[in-house]
């Protein structure tokens, strides 16, 4: 498809799009339906309409297979680093109640930081499935 | 401060070094990371252990949550016996790790390798120490997909299919212990397993949780190799790494069990009578059958990576028995058999890891005269041998020993003659591979093999007279598991 004039600069025209409608889906989590996970599969679709149409040698380029092993290691660092953080900070752990000055805004930043990490575990890891079926062994 | 957090601890900790260890790149670095790790457990249970015995049992409500709504972490002596059990043959069996992974595992995948195992016992904690019937699954899938990913590493090709016939089955296991805690979910409207236990004594309609039972009890019985669950075991041991082998049969079937034992007697206990009367003959078949056509399969096995493996169903069957018996002597019996089980069979998988760094190959036409050549890795096996055939003076007699006199308490006499003929059949099994190790003579592939490195043969002589020493002091491993047993039982009655 990396011919197809249409495909090209249609799929350049909407990546942003997709990548903004992640981050909706992400922040309007707490709120509605959505959150990290399907905003991170939404994510890991736009890169993977970018590697259908132009192919896999440019989309390792901009995203190597050993940012993926940092992603899916990091999220779940950042979602336990929150329930560390909230242990020092006196509370149980992932206790969000005592990130913020009262229980509510503490809640919506603990959720905040776990859906951060849910969002960039969950992209990471549907990308390196992409990665481990299109490529060629090791 | 920290010692209130001890319990997350457990399971927090080797959940961070995974993490830690999926990103490092050298085989050497990601191993002493797992190593202080593991070592870092045992304290961690210990304390919390001294913690139980000065203020009796605890909770921990993970996220603040009080607990029929969050999820929370109890600790009482069982949840600190396993840990302890647990975390001991982690701790002794990680430093073996090092040179059997490096010769089994290609280089870029060792840190996936030690990562995942780290995973594994993340998940094996948290099943552990859980208070709540979905979390326990969530930890159940954890600890299970890093074990599947473990088995796959193995060097021989068969090791991706035995992956992924226990992935198969594993998954029908989960699936069904997933549709058990449902209709429990809505039959009680609640997944604390205290909770669930209250509630059961008031709900009318027995059926569905009848139902619930059986999905558990066939869930449970694949993880734990139940016998006519247990298809996926000798494959999946045999094909493994065998340091995996040796961690698996250790851990992973004796905490399915502790989460088995946890339903029946805790959650089901108050309604022991009306619910599993109709199951509980099939226990006692399938421990039966379980015991003599797992043992006699042992016999005519050639790998003995196999014959270790059914003889591991075999056991299972005595922990079913005991469980089945629903006595003191027999809950006891099969309690400590975690315990005792878990040396002896480790230590039989590492002394045949060793003999594998060394040969290469584990059949059992191809290790004559390997007494000879690898004295003390074969004495460490003879030791560990004795001691899952059971003569008195060993950690296999002791269970077998609560085991006939659980039995006999019931009048069950024709037990303790199942439970001799075993030994009989275990005594054949193992001695053909003794026979052929010490009275035969060396191979052209044996003749030049040497014993194993020290860092091999030292956590491997820890546990192999660690299953000798239980047998004479059973103050902890005996002490412990009666006052457990009392405990389950209190519940049922």
């Amino acid at each position: 498809m990396k011919f197809d004039i249409i495909a090209r600069v249609s799929v350049k025209m909407f990546l942003p799009f997709i990548l903004l409608f992640g981050l909706y889906i992400q922040f309007h989590g707490d709120y509605g339906p959505g959150g990290g996970f399907q905003a991170g599969v939404i994510i890991a679709s736009a890169i993977i309409i970018y590697a259908l149409v132009f192919g896999l040698f440019p989309v390792h380029q901009i995203v190597p297979l050993r940012y993926l092993r940092l992603m899916m290691s990091a999220g779940v660092l950042i979602y336990l680093s929150t329930g560390i953080l909230t242990m020092i900070l006196g509370g149980n752990y992932l206790e969000y109640s005592v990130l913020a000055h009262d229980q509510i805004h503490g809640q919506e930043w603990g959720i905040f930081f776990v859906e951060t990490g849910v969002l960039i575990t969950v992209t990471g890891t549907m990308t390196g499935i992409f990665y481990a079926f299109v490529g060629r062994g090791r | 401060m920290i010692v209130s957090h001890l319990p997350v601890l457990q399971v927090v900790v080797p959940l961070l070094a995974a993490l830690i260890v999926a990103v490092v790149r050298s085989g050497t670095v990601s191993w002493m990371v797992t190593f202080l790790v593991s070592s870092a457990m045992p304290f961690i249970a210990f304390a919390l252990l001294f913690q139980l015995l000065s203020s009796g049992p605890f909770t921990y409500e993970i996220g603040g949550w009080v607990a029929p709504f969050g999820i929370e972490y109890r600790v009482d002596f069982f949840t600190c016996f396993m840990l302890i059990i647990v975390s001991f043959i982690c701790v002794v069996a990680v430093p073996y790790a090092r040179l059997s992974i490096a010769s089994e595992v290609s280089p870029g995948n060792q840190p996936f390798f030690y990562s995942l195992y780290l995973l594994f016992i993340t998940g094996l904690f948290g099943i552990i120490m859980t208070g709540d019937a979905f979390n326990a699954f969530v930890f159940m899938e954890i600890s299970s997909l890093s074990s599947y990913g473990m088995i796959a590493m193995g060097r021989d090709r068969n090791a991706l299919v035995a992956a992924y016939q226990y992935l198969i089955i594993g998954t029908i296991g989960a699936s069904f212990y997933v549709i058990a805690v449902g209709l429990l979910y809505i039959m009680t409207g609640t997944l604390n397993l205290v909770d669930i236990s209250e509630r059961l004594r008031d709900v009318e309609s027995m059926r569905p949780v009848l139902a619930a039972f059986v999905f558990l009890f066939v869930g449970l019985g694949v993880k734990f190799a139940l016998f006519p669950l247990h298809l996926w075991l000798p494959n999946a041991y045999a094909y493994a790494p065998c340091f995996s082998a040796a961690i698996l049969s250790g851990t992973a079937t004796k905490v399915s069990g502790y989460l088995l034992v946890i339903f029946i007697f805790r959650v089901f206990g108050v309604s022991f009578e009306y619910v599993t009367a109709p199951v509980i003959s099939v226990f006692f078949f399938l421990a039966v059958l379980g015991i003599i056509i797992a043992s006699v399969a042992a016999v005519f096995q050639d790998n003995v990576k196999r014959v270790l493996a059914y003889s591991s169903v075999a056991q299972v069957g005595y922990m079913m028995l005991g469980i089945y018996l629903a006595n003191l002597s027999g809950l006891t019996g099969a309690i400590v058999h975690f315990f005792n089980h878990a040396l002896i069979k480790s230590a039989l998988f590492l002394a045949v890891g060793s003999v594998f760094y060394r040969l290469g190959d584990v059949h059992l036409r191809n290790l004559s005269g390997i007494g000879k050549q690898m004295p003390l890795t074969m004495a460490a096996f003879v030791l560990a041998s004795v001691s899952l055939i059971g003569l008195p003076g060993t950690a296999g007699f002791v269970s077998k020993w609560y085991l006939a006199q659980g039995a006999l308490e019931r009048g069950m006499w024709p037990l303790v003659i199942l439970l001799v003929f075993s030994s009989v059949i275990a005594v054949i099994y193992m001695g053909r591979i003794l026979e052929v190790a010490y009275f035969g003579e060396p191979s052209s592939s044996s003749v030049n093999v040497r014993e194993a490195p020290a860092s091999m043969l030292v956590p491997l002589w820890v546990l192999a007279l660690s299953s000798i020493y239980f047998g004479f002091d059973t103050r902890f491993s005996v002490g412990m598991a009666s006052k457990v047993a009392e405990t389950l039982l209190m519940g049922s009655g």
